[in-house]
């Protein structure tokens, strides 16, 4: 019983972490769907986002720290489409791809200029005791996060399927030149979409920041994405969902279960090795449209 | 997209009669000389801190030219195949005594094998997918590398080389070693471009641009597409083994991690794909940049005075120049620092002839 | 200098003339001064962290040494020298550290990274350009003999007395080596150099004492240890935990403790995880969070005030007042003090100009005994070090300290290591060293 009760908890544990990763996650999807570009800065994005609520919260509060930054972000994303996309316009993906590099160079100097390197801690006043189910823990923070999540993608798909912005979006990232002819503006749309890939780091920023603090290595949690996507397909919202819970699951079963017998360490490829069976057997992803970029 | 497909013909009859020597050629010849009287006109540290890592770093992006910049196959593996390349040659010369350029070509052979290995996706995905698929590989290969006991690595994860000894030649100086560096990355270089011009080159070219089309006529995807990873992962394996013997001279996991990889991928990305110059001029970027930078903000504390306020500040500065420039030089020219040169080089040329 | 010239106003001739006669020799009064004031100047070239995930513990460090040299140069410098620092930012990584070797060569007294895979890479170097280098409490622990590594040093506290020091410090908490048998410690560890240099103290102690130990390696950053946590806690029911991580990954333990119902003095982290910094970005959950430390932490100590006084109340601070006191502003200090009493042997055993071998024999010479700290003001918050040829440092004893979530407090007495494990191992890794290279060299 004692090994069910443990596996049980591993998966939780896994899950929810899971979901943190989704959130992450989501923000690249947004601007790939937008811009066919895997954004390299959405990392550096967060952390930016993040420090910007730590920052401003002694003076205005979680709510006002929480409103301004959306504003700091929405500055960036037009920051990001004058000074990444516009000029970059019609240059190849992977020259795109270095100019989001290029801009989260930027991102983590400005950054740590103003706000400084020191580690700052974010609490978000959710009690710390795990909820018990019988004999089973389960940890409020993560709950929260999950609901924060679901919050998120449930917004998400509806504002896809439902909204003008939405549908333009996935217009563009169907057929770029046939969205201008129908009258849709690139620019305008590819601005609200680093916005609101933008407030996406600011969820991620926060959720991240109240589990492990926050500082310069939560731009390499946006890695982990990666492998989420994959699993997901790297264009559909609901996918990032199921995969962020696949690959959390994966990475702390995997560790739990095969890790004790190699001497352990395996959390940190089994979101890779997960990601590279999806990609030889089914390269779309759970979720996405399969005709991107098959052979 | 691509820069550098055919050689320019080295010497044309001008119309006065005579050779005209294209401003390329003469670039070219100069450098080679300066290189190869590097060791008596510069100081230690520009040898050991900039020549050498460059040198390698500019074999590494060559090598990754080769499957991304010709073949097309985005690859983030370069540094892990530097890892393994780095590993099997410090194991072979340090533990098994095999002779320093064998050991080289073993760095580079193991490298190569795990590169045909790491490129069997790209027989059924591309773009996006087999970057991924290569980027799982860059973190399952270094967590090997790390995990794996007979590596040798046991609680101190770092393998130090001994002294460096070719047959009775002791490496021992800076000289000694940025020869050996200069002798390689010379001849794999000569080698790679001779490859990336003929056929192999050609072919890989047409899978890149029009690869339906390239297997409709007859061209080999499956054998295309494998070669050029196997090349990639040869000359990272190389360039691996150098850094060992040449350069460091020890084997550190950190040493290898995505970020290295991101960063050869920027170099052949702003050098130039699909060029032979590119590579080593973004290499030249991508490592002297930002020694450029830290040297010009050096001197602009002594300026301001010491004030430790300052000195964070401006060090974090340096990655907002670096990215600024990076972007500067991707928009100015997309297609890479190599056609700017051969913009300027045809312009010089034109002045001339 | 600018405030020493009077304001020249419209004035007589006559005037004019005796205010400037008065000018020219107040001008040249200080000027005289600082001439007279210094024999010379040592340069003195500084590898730092400023940017990156371990900025702010690095930065505490290395500008809490410059305070300390400031305060010197106040006092007349080192034997009349007067020190000027020169700093080199290389990011916590290897090649631009190589880098800034090779922009000061033939510049640097004493190489001090703070990172212990930079010491690692450039151990040859610095052996064959005759520079010592050190790590406190860090790099290789069997550099602790001077005679097969006669240019690196760990100064204080090396890992494997770390290591066996803490696990004396669980046994006095049991109530005696003989209550840790059949006990389980779990060891979270970052998968390095750093983290796995303890590997064979546990294996030993644990085969002498009867406890059983295992190990959960991680890849850095190591910010994900949920699953780590649940296997530790739930399933293999650890009765300690011992951390050895860095950086931000220190503060990570302390949202995964309550999620899995740990106790967090259980919780032992490694002297790396032991400044403000490591614990701060945890917020409360860290509260009751013990590490271990090489030091004392505060300001009640001579020096320490001596540097508020002097340096900081007079605006000459490297760094925010609050920081002075700290663990990393004391770490720094301690640093400083070190190579300062090196630059001092050195002096007066060859004289100036000092280079890399001359600051070494200079290290060697450090006589940090109870009567010397007290001079220094720096009694009871560093232990004594007393260095030879033979003996770089190293088997020192750790104290132990608990967070309140303002500060560090000691819990602890000095907790010896078991010393005869730990130099077994440093004479078995040493000979293995000098067996590598021997055989190499004559390949």
């Amino acid at each position: 019983m004692g090994d069910l009760i443990y596996a049980i908890e591993l998966l939780t544990t896994g899950v929810f972490t899971g979901l943190m990763y989704s959130m992450v996650a989501l923000g690249f999807v947004l601007i790939f769907k937008a811009s066919s570009v895997f954004n390299y800065a959405q990392g550096a994005m967060t952390l930016f986002a993040a420090l910007t609520v730590v920052g401003l919260m002694p003076h205005l509060g979680l709510a006002g720290s929480l409103l301004a930054t959306v504003a700091v972000m929405c500055v960036m994303a037009v920051v990001a489409e004058r000074i990444v996309f516009r000029p970059l316009m019609g240059a190849s993906q992977l020259t795109i791809f270095m100019g989001t590099v290029g801009f989260a160079s930027i991102l983590e100097g400005a950054a740590q200029i103003v706000w400084g390197t020191k580690p700052q801690g974010l609490k978000l006043d959710i009690p710390v005791e795990p909820l018990k189910f019988g004999e089973l823990l389960v940890s409020r923070q993560d709950l929260f996060a999950a609901a924060v999540a679901g919050v998120f993608v449930g917004a998400l798909v509806w504002f896809f399927r439902n909204t003008r912005t939405g549908l333009a979006l996935r217009a563009i990232a169907d057929d770029p030149a046939a969205a201008q002819v129908v009258g849709i503006k690139l620019r305008r749309v590819w601005a609200i979409a680093w916005a609101l890939a933008g407030a996406i780091a600011i969820a991620a920023g926060v959720l991240w920041g109240n589990r492990i603090g926050v500082h310069f290595a939560m731009s390499l949690i946006a890695l982990k994405a990666l492998p989420v996507l994959i699993i997901g397909g790297i264009d559909s919202v609901a996918g990032v969902i199921v995969a962020g819970m696949i690959v959390g699951a994966a990475e702390a079963l995997g560790e739990g279960f095969i890790g004790t017998y190699i001497g352990g360490g395996v959390q940190d490829v089994m979101a890779y090795i997960v990601a590279l069976l999806f990609l030889m057997f089914r390269p779309s992803g759970l979720f996405g449209q399969s005709t991107i970029l098959r052979v | 997209m691509a820069s550098g497909s055919a050689p320019e013909s080295l010497a044309q009859p001008a119309q006065r009669g005579g050779v005209f020597l294209s401003t390329n050629v003469i670039a070219l010849g100069a450098i080679l000389i300066l290189a190869a009287v590097a060791p008596a006109v510069l100081s230690e540290y520009w040898l050991k801190a900039i020549l050498i890592p460059t040198l390698i770093f500019g074999l590494a992006a060559f090598g990754l030219n080769m499957v991304t910049g010709y073949a097309g196959l985005i690859s983030m593996g370069q540094a892990a195949f530097m890892a393994v390349g780095a590993f099997a040659a410090v194991i072979a010369y340090g533990r098994f005594g095999v002779p320093i350029p064998l050991a080289l070509l073993c760095g580079g052979a193991l490298s190569a094998l795990i590169g045909v290995i790491v490129g069997t996706p790209s027989l059924r995905i591309k773009g996006l997918y087999l970057m991924v698929a290569t980027l799982a590989a860059q973190f399952i290969i270094i967590w090997i590398l790390q995990r794996v006991p007979w590596t040798g690595t046991g609680s101190f994860a770092t393998l130090n080389t001994p002294p460096v000894r070719i047959a009775s030649w002791n490496l021992d100086t800076t000289a000694d070693r940025y020869y050996l560096v200069f002798s390689v990355v010379l001849l794999l270089t000569l080698f790679g471009y001779n490859l990336v011009t003929s056929r192999i080159g050609r072919a890989w070219m047409a899978l890149r641009d029009h690869d339906i089309a390239a297997s409709v006529m007859g061209i080999s995807m499956l054998r295309y597409k494998l070669l050029a990873f196997l090349m990639a992962a040869f000359y990272a394996g190389v360039a691996g083994g150098l850094v060992v013997f040449c350069w460091t001279g020890a084997a550190s996991v950190q040493e290898y991690e995505l970020e290295i990889s991101i960063e050869i991928l920027g170099m052949i990305i702003i050098g130039g794909l699909g060029s032979v110059l590119g590579s080593y001029l973004g290499a030249v970027f991508i490592l002297l940049l930002p020694i450029l930078i830290s040297f010009a903000m050096q001197q602009l504390t002594t300026l301001i005075g010491h004030s430790n306020v300052s000195a964070a500040v401006l060090a974090n500065a340096e990655h907002i120049v670096f990215g600024v420039l990076v972007l500067y030089f991707l928009v100015k020219e997309p297609h890479g620092l190599a056609r700017l040169w051969k913009r300027f080089a045809s312009w010089l040329d034109a002045k001339r002839g | 200098m600018n405030q020493l010239e009077p304001r020249l106003e419209a004035v007589g001739p006559s005037r004019a003339w005796l205010a400037a006669a008065l000018l020219a020799v107040s001008a040249a009064a200080p000027l005289a001064a600082i001439a007279q004031q210094y024999k010379g100047e040592i340069v003195f070239p500084m590898m730092v962290t400023r940017t990156g995930p371990f900025a702010t513990a690095a930065t505490g460090v290395s500008s809490a040494q410059q305070d300390y040299f400031t305060l010197l140069n106040m006092k007349g410098g080192v034997e009349g020298f007067k020190i000027v620092w020169e700093e080199c930012e290389f990011e916590y990584k290897v090649p631009r550290a190589l880098e800034c070797y090779e922009r000061h060569r033939g510049k640097w007294k004493i190489v001090y990274p703070n990172s212990t895979p930079v010491i690692f890479a450039l151990a040859d170097r610095v052996t064959k350009d005759e520079v010592l280098a050190i790590n406190l409490a860090g790099g290789r622990a069997d550099s602790t003999d001077g005679q097969t590594f006669p240019y690196l040093a760990p100064v204080v506290a090396n890992f494997w007395a770390q290591a066996t020091s803490t696990i004396r410090y669980i046994a006095q908490l049991e109530g005696g080596e003989g209550k840790l048998k059949g006990k389980k410690i779990a060891y979270i560890h970052l998968d390095n150099d750093y983290g796995r240099q303890p590997f064979p103290m546990f294996d030993q102690l644990a085969k002498q004492y009867g406890f059983e130990w295992k190990s959960w390696p991680l890849s850095w950053p190591a910010l994900e240890q949920s699953a780590a946590w649940v296997e530790m806690a739930r399933r293999y029911r650890a009765d300690y935990v011992i951390g050895w991580l860095y950086g931000q990954s220190c503060a990570v333990p302390f949202t995964e403790i309550p999620k899995v119902g740990f106790p967090v003095e259980k919780y032992i982290g490694s002297l790396w995880c032991g400044t403000e910094d490591d614990v701060v970005a945890a917020g409360t959950r860290a509260n009751g969070a013990i590490t271990a430390n090489y030091h004392s932490v505060g300001r009640n100590y001579p020096v320490i005030q001596e540097l508020l006084e002097k340096v900081h109340k007079t605006g000459k601070g490297n760094l925010e007042t609050e920081r002075v006191g700290s663990s990393s502003y004391n770490r720094g200090i301690i640093t400083a003090i070190v190579i300062t009493e090196a630059m001092r042997n050195a002096i007066k055993t060859y004289g100036a100009p000092l280079d890399g071998k001359k600051m070494r024999d200079g290290y060697r010479m450090i006589k940090l005994d109870a009567a010397r700290l007290k001079e220094l003001g720096a009694t009871g918050m560093m232990p004594e070090l007393v260095f030879s040829e033979k003996y770089h440092g190293g088997m020192d004893a750790q104290v132990f300290q608990k967070w309140d979530g303002k500060q560090w407090t000691k819990i602890s007495d000095w907790v010896r290591p078991y010393d005869d494990v730990v130099q077994a191992q440093i004479a078995e890794s040493a000979r293995t060293f000098r067996e590598q290279t021997k055989a190499a060299a004559t390949k």
